[in-house]
C-alpha cells in the first residue's frame, strides 16, 4: 500500500502523505482554507464548520481540517455552495458575539474579525438572544469573557492535550453550551496554573492577559518613584513580531531604547539574574547530588510549572530547587543590593518586569516573594502588553535608537539568554557544573541533546568521572510524565530535570505575541541560540557583574545572604 | 462570579460511594454508570461527590462537570421528594396546560427545573406523557392526575405534602 495519496483540489493535482487532512493538502497548493476551531498546535475538532469544502461523491460538505485525504479525491474549496455555507456559519457566530471590536484587546488580531472581513460579511441578519455572562477576572493573570467565546474548544484542547490540566470543559448542551472551568468556577478556583496557553490559542478576545499597563504608566509618571524594569530572555526574540519583524528576530537594543523612551528610569536585564540562578542552582544541585538529598532535583524558574507541581503533585514538591525564578531574584535584589549601590530609597523603587509569561503575574504576588521587605516585583507586563504600551506612546520600534542596558544587573551571558528555550536552563547549568566539578575550561558549549522541541529529552553528561543523567520536559503534559516516573521510583535514574510549563519553553509563553507561523517555535528558539553565540560572555560563571555581586554583597553561592534573598522556603517543605 | 453552580452541601457522606468505586475503579468508560449510581445514592450530584468521582476514576473534574451538565438525567441540585411532570404536549396545550403550569408555579413558588425550598417538590415540564385523552395532565411521582383545572391544583399538591 502506497504511503502517498494523490488528489485534486480546485483542479490542481497534489500528492501528500496518507493521513494528511484536506486542509493540509490544500496548504501545499497555497490554498488557505479558512479555519476557526482548528489550530496547528492541537488535534482537529471540526466543530465550527468554517472550513467546509465540497468533495465529489460525498453527500454533505466535509470539514477540511479533520477529513483525511484519499486517493483520487476531488475537492472544491471555493464553490458558491461552500462560500454561502461559510458565510452563514460566521454570520451566526457574529450574531451572538459582542460588537465591541474597536475596544477589544484582540482588535486587528482577532481570527473571527479576520474571517468576517475575508468572507466579505456585510450584515448580520440574526438577533443575539444569548444571556450576558459575567467576566472571570478574579486572578492576577488572565481575563475570560465568556460572551466573546465562539465555542471553538481550542482552550479546552490545549489545556488538556498540551498541559494535562484540563481546566476547561464544554458544559451544557445545544444553544446553552459554554466553555467553562468545572462548576462554573473562576480560574482562581479551578486548579489553573495560569500558564496562559489558552490566551495564546484563543482566536478571539475571550481569553486575554490581564492588562497592567496603566498601573505601570502611573508609576512612571509619579516623580517620586524610580521605576526599574527588567526584561526576560524570551522577550527580546518575540517583541519585534508585534512591529513587523521576522519571526525569531532579536531586538534587544531597540527594546531597551523603547523602554527608555517610555520613561523607565533604569533598564536592566533578567539575564543577569538568570546567570545568578545558575550559580545558585548548580551549586544547590551539586550539593544535593553529593548528599543524595531530595533527588532528582527539578528546576524552578517556570511559575506555571511550580503552580502545577504544588496543585497536582503536592507530595513531590521537595524535588524542586529552592532557587527563586530569575524574575524574583531580580526583584529581591532591586530593592536591596541595587538600592544600596545606587543610593535609592527601596520604598520609592517600583520594580517592573517584562515577561513572556502570564504565570509571572501570579508569582510576583505570592506572599513569600517579599524578601526585600516590600513586594519584590511590583508589576509584571507580558510581551504583548509591552507591545501595546510602545504603540500607545507613538514609538515605532524599528526607528528607535538602539541602546544598551544600564550597568549593575544589566549584563547577561549567553547561558542566561537561552533560559528562554526549552533545555536552556539545563544547558546553562551544565556549562557551569562542568567547570565547577572538573576545574577545566569547557570547550564545547552546546549540549545538543537537550536542545530542540522533543517533548521529553534525556542526556547523560560525564563531568570527568561524575556521570549525571538529565531530563528536560516542556509542556505540562510532558511534565506530568516526568512526575509519574518519579512517583514510580525514578526508573530512568535522572539526577537533574528541567521543566518549563509552556511547550517550547518561554519563547512561546502565555504572554508572547500570537503567531500564525506554524514554525514560530523553531524560529524563536534559533533566534535565542544565535543571540547566545553573539554575546561577549556565554557562561554564567564568566559574567563580571555576577562575580562582583558575590564579592561585594552576597558572599558565597548558597550562603546565608543568598538563601535569604534568592531562595524560597515557604514552598520548600 | 460563578453561574449555574450548585450550592455546596457540607453534609455529604462520601463513604457511601466506596462500594461504587470498588466496582468500577480502573474500568474505562465507567464515568456515566458511576454518576448514575451516585445519583441513586444521594438523589442528586453534589460538588463533593463529583470531585470524589473525578479523583477516584482519575478523570479531570472539568470532564465530570461537562458530562453531568450535558445529560438531562443528571441533577446538580437536590431533588424534591415528589417529582411533578407537567405535560406540554399538543393535546394538553390546547386544553390549557399553560394555565395548569402557571398554577403549579404559583402554588410551589418555583420555576420549572427547580425544587421547592422545603425539598417537597421538583417541578418539571415534559413534551408528552402519552395519555392525551386525559388532557390536561400532570404526573406527581408515578400518579397521573387528569382533566385538570387550575383551581384543583392546590388540593392535589396538599395531598402529597408531609
Amino acid at each position: 500500500m502506497s504511503d502517498n495519496v494523490t488528489l485534486t483540489i480546485d483542479g490542481q493535482s497534489v500528492t501528500v502523505p496518507a493521513g494528511v487532512t484536506i486542509w493540509g493538502a490544500a496548504r501545499k497548493l497555497s490554498i488557505n482554507i479558512p479555519i476557526l476551531c482548528h489550530h496547528f498546535d492541537v488535534k482537529p475538532y471540526a466543530g465550527c464548520r468554517v472550513c467546509v469544502v465540497e468533495v465529489q461523491g460525498m453527500r454533505a460538505m466535509a470539514a477540511a481540517c479533520a477529513c483525511p485525504v484519499s486517493e483520487g479525491m476531488v475537492v472544491k474549496t471555493n464553490t458558491p455552495k461552500v462560500r454561502e455555507a461559510r458565510r452563514l456559519v460566521v454570520e451566526l457566530l457574529l450574531a451572538s458575539h459582542p460588537q465591541d471590536c474597536l475596544t477589544c484587546d484582540r482588535s486587528q488580531n482577532c481570527e473571527l474579525q479576520a474571517l468576517a472581513s475575508d468572507l466579505g460579511i456585510k450584515e448580520v441578519r440574526f438577533k443575539n438572544t444569548k444571556p450576558q455572562l459575567p467576566l472571570d477576572a478574579n486572578n492576577p493573570s488572565l481575563v475570560r469573557d465568556p460572551n466573546k467565546c465562539v465555542l471553538c474548544g481550542r482552550c479546552v484542547r490545549v489545556c488538556t492535550e498540551k498541559q494535562s490540566a484540563s481546566v476547561y470543559t464544554f458544559a451544557n448542551r445545544g444553544y446553552q453550551s459554554i466553555v467553562t472551568p468545572a462548576f462554573g468556577r473562576g480560574l482562581e478556583n479551578a486548579k489553573c496554573t495560569f500558564c496562559g496557553q489558552c490566551s495564546v490559542i484563543c482566536p478571539t478576545g475571550s481569553i486575554v492577559v490581564k492588562d497592567d499597563t496603566e498601573k505601570v504608566m502611573e508609576a512612571i509618571n509619579d516623580p517620586d518613584k524610580v521605576v526599574v524594569v527588567q526584561t526576560a530572555p524570551a522577550v527580546r526574540v518575540a517583541l519585534g513580531e508585534l512591529f513587523g519583524a521576522q519571526t525569531g528576530a532579536i531586538v534587544t537594543p531597540k527594546m531597551v531604547g523603547a523602554l527608555k523612551l517610555l520613561g523607565f528610569d533604569r533598564v536592566l536585564d533578567t539575564n543577569f539574574t538568570a546567570d545568578l540562578t545558575i550559580w545558585e542552582e548548580a551549586t544547590e544541585f551539586l550539593e544535593r547530588l553529593t548528599k543524595n538529598r531530595d533527588m532528582p532535583m527539578i528546576t524552578s524558574c517556570s511559575p506555571g510549572w511550580i503552580n502545577f507541581l504544588e496543585m497536582y503533585y503536592p507530595a513531590l514538591v521537595k524535588h524542586h530547587s529552592s532557587c527563586k525564578s530569575p524574575q524574583q531574584m531580580f526583584g529581591a535584589l532591586a530593592k536591596t543590593f541595587y538600592a544600596q549601590k545606587e543610593k535609592l530609597d527601596p520604598a520609592k523603587i517600583v520594580s517592573v518586569s517584562i515577561m513572556p509569561c502570564t504565570a509571572k503575574k501570579f508569582e510576583a504576588k505570592r506572599p513569600e516573594m517579599r524578601a526585600s521587605g516590600f513586594q519584590d516585583v511590583d508589576y509584571v507586563l507580558s510581551t504583548r502588553e509591552l507591545g501595546k504600551l510602545i504603540k500607545s506612546a507613538g514609538i515605532c520600534l524599528n526607528d528607535v535608537q538602539p541602546q544598551n542596558y544600564d550597568p549593575i544587573m544589566g549584563i547577561g551571558s549567553g547561558a542566561g539568554t537561552i533560559f528562554g528555550n526549552t533545555g536552556g536552563v539545563m544547558e546553562a547549568a551544565l556549562r557551569f557544573a562542568y567547570e565547577a566539578v572538573t576545574k577545566e575550561t569547557l570547550s564545547q558549549l552546546e549540549f545538543n541533546a537537550v536542545r530542540g522541541l522533543n517533548g521529553l529529552k534525556e542526556a547523560e553528561v560525564d563531568l570527568k568521572g561524575t556521570k549525571i543523567k538529565v531530563a528536560v520536559a516542556h509542556g505540562l503534559a510532558n511534565a506530568r510524565k516526568v512526575m509519574e516516573a518519579i512517583k514510580d521510583g525514578n526508573p530512568h535514574k535522572w539526577n537533574f530535570i528541567e521543566v518549563m510549563a509552556c511547550p517550547g519553553g518561554c519563547i512561546s509563553g502565555g504572554g508572547q505575541p500570537i503567531s500564525h507561523d506554524m514554525n514560530y517555535r523553531t524560529k524563536r528558539t534559533e533566534g535565542l541560540y544565535a543571540d547566545d553565540r553573539n554575546l561577549k560572555y556565554r557562561k554564567s560563571q564568566d559574567n563580571p557583574e555576577v562575580k562582583a555581586i558575590y564579592a561585594e554583597f552576597l558572599g558565597e553561592p548558597g550562603g546565608h545572604k543568598a538563601h535569604e534573598l534568592l531562595h524560597s522556603h515557604s514552598v520548600h517543605h | 462570579m460563578s453561574h449555574n453552580a450548585p450550592s455546596p452541601c457540607k453534609c455529604v457522606d462520601l463513604a457511601k460511594l466506596e462500594p461504587v468505586f470498588q466496582q468500577y475503579r480502573k474500568k474505562t468508560g465507567a464515568l456515566i454508570p458511576v454518576l448514575q449510581a451516585a445519583q441513586d445514592i444521594y438523589g442528586y450530584l453534589p460538588i463533593e461527590v463529583m470531585e470524589s468521582i473525578a479523583e477516584n476514576l482519575n478523570v479531570p473534574v472539568s470532564q465530570v462537570y461537562g458530562v453531568v451538565t450535558f445529560y438531562a438525567q443528571f441533577h446538580l441540585e437536590p431533588r424534591g421528594k415528589h417529582i411533578i411532570r407537567s405535560c406540554q404536549g399538543t393535546a394538553c396545550h390546547v386544553r390549557g396546560a399553560s394555565r395548569i403550569l402557571g398554577a403549579l408555579k404559583e402554588n410551589l413558588n418555583v420555576e420549572p427545573g427547580h425544587t421547592t425550598a422545603d425539598l417537597q417538590f421538583t417541578l418539571e415540564t415534559v413534551a408528552c406523557i402519552g395519555c392525551c385523552s386525559l388532557a390536561p395532565v400532570i404526573m406527581v411521582g408515578e400518579n397521573a392526575h387528569a382533566r385538570l383545572k387550575p383551581s384543583g391544583i392546590a388540593k392535589i399538591l396538599d395531598g402529597y405534602r408531609d
